[in-house]
């Protein structure tokens, strides 16, 4: 019996079984699926993140409640869920093979994260401003400090890396090198990011409101 | 209009109604914020909003409804790392509660 007549249990020949083994898991492309795992990865991480957060304001009498207002978070938020629909936008436009579009829309979504990125580092330095450092705060206990610059810094570092990314890859799909499928996997990462907000908003804003 | 075209239009008119759900969802968070509850209701009621936010996130924005099997993949993962960093709970109400300088 030759090496191509060998087959699984009688049934599946030598070049089927290649092409099962070979096949995208999922369906979904190599690129694609590495994303994925990196969101399945880089979700645990902010998990974690929160779960701590959330172990320590429970253990601390006491917590300090040091925002007085929802104005600039409010339009942070607004502004990150844009970002995502202007991204969706570029996706669409990418996939109908409109160049110029796809260009525009994925460059105003950097242009978003640029806003959301500064408005941040707005909110930082009102922080910084009022005492508040990463091992200290005037509002009692310099977990809290810890904890918000914490959090809050890995979200901006994501946005940082995502406008970088948006940017690059925006070239070099306008230069030809890379294809709406590119576009569409960079998406998902801003979407991600997007996500992870949302989770950050009401457990390290919302919930530390003087009223 | 081509039938791309319509599909396009479909396609664009589903997500700026997921857009406009989400940024409803995120108004609710901010009005929880303002109710006369205690932090615990308030938490429960803010992640309750917060993931079907993330549900419409990843099954629209992120088209996770369109293929099962990584839906599934994606969940079980997701979901079981997330539950397991769940057991420091019981030792969080210990140290506010349960030891002798409790309070």
């Amino acid at each position: 019996m030759s090496q191509a007549d060998l087959s699984i249990h009688g049934q599946v020949s030598r070049s089927e079984a290649t092409e099962i083994m070979t096949a995208p898991t999922f369906s979904v492309p190599a690129k694609k699926m590495a994303m994925w795992l990196f969101i399945i990865a880089d979700s645990a991480t902010f998990a974690g993140c929160l779960v701590a957060y959330g172990f320590i304001r429970n253990a601390t009498p006491n917590w300090p409640r040091p925002f007085h207002g929802i104005g600039n978070v409010a339009l942070m938020t607004f502004i990150l869920l844009t970002s995502s629909l202007t991204m969706l936008v570029a996706v669409r436009a990418a996939q109908a093979a409109d160049k110029a579009k796809a260009f525009l829309w994925m460059m105003i979504t950097a242009g978003a994260g640029i806003l959301f990125a500064i408005l941040h580092i707005r909110e930082w330095m009102r922080m910084i401003d009022e005492g508040a450092t990463l091992f200290h705060n005037p509002w009692g206990t310099p977990l809290f400090s810890s904890l918000f610059f914490s959090i809050t810094g890995l979200h901006l570092l994501h946005v940082t890396g995502g406008v970088v990314a948006l940017i690059a890859v925006a070239i070099r799909y306008q230069g030809g090198r890379y294809n709406a499928d590119d576009l569409e996997i960079t998406g998902l990462y801003w979407h991600f990011v997007d996500l992870v907000w949302m989770f950050v908003v009401p457990l390290i804003y919302l919930l530390n409101l003087s009223h | 209009m081509t039938t791309a075209d319509t599909h396009k239009d479909a396609g664009m008119t589903k997500d700026i109604i997921i857009y406009v759900c989400l940024l409803a969802l995120a108004g609710i968070q901010f009005i929880i914020a303002y109710q006369d509850i205690t932090a615990y209701q308030m938490f429960q009621r803010m992640m309750m909003v917060a993931i079907v936010e993330a549900g419409l996130a990843l099954f629209f924005f992120m088209h996770l409804s369109d293929n099962r099997g990584l839906r599934w993949f994606v969940i079980i993962f997701t979901v079981a790392v997330i539950f397991g960093m769940q057991y420091g709970w019981p030792d969080s109400n210990r140290l506010i509660n349960g030891v002798p300088w409790a309070h």
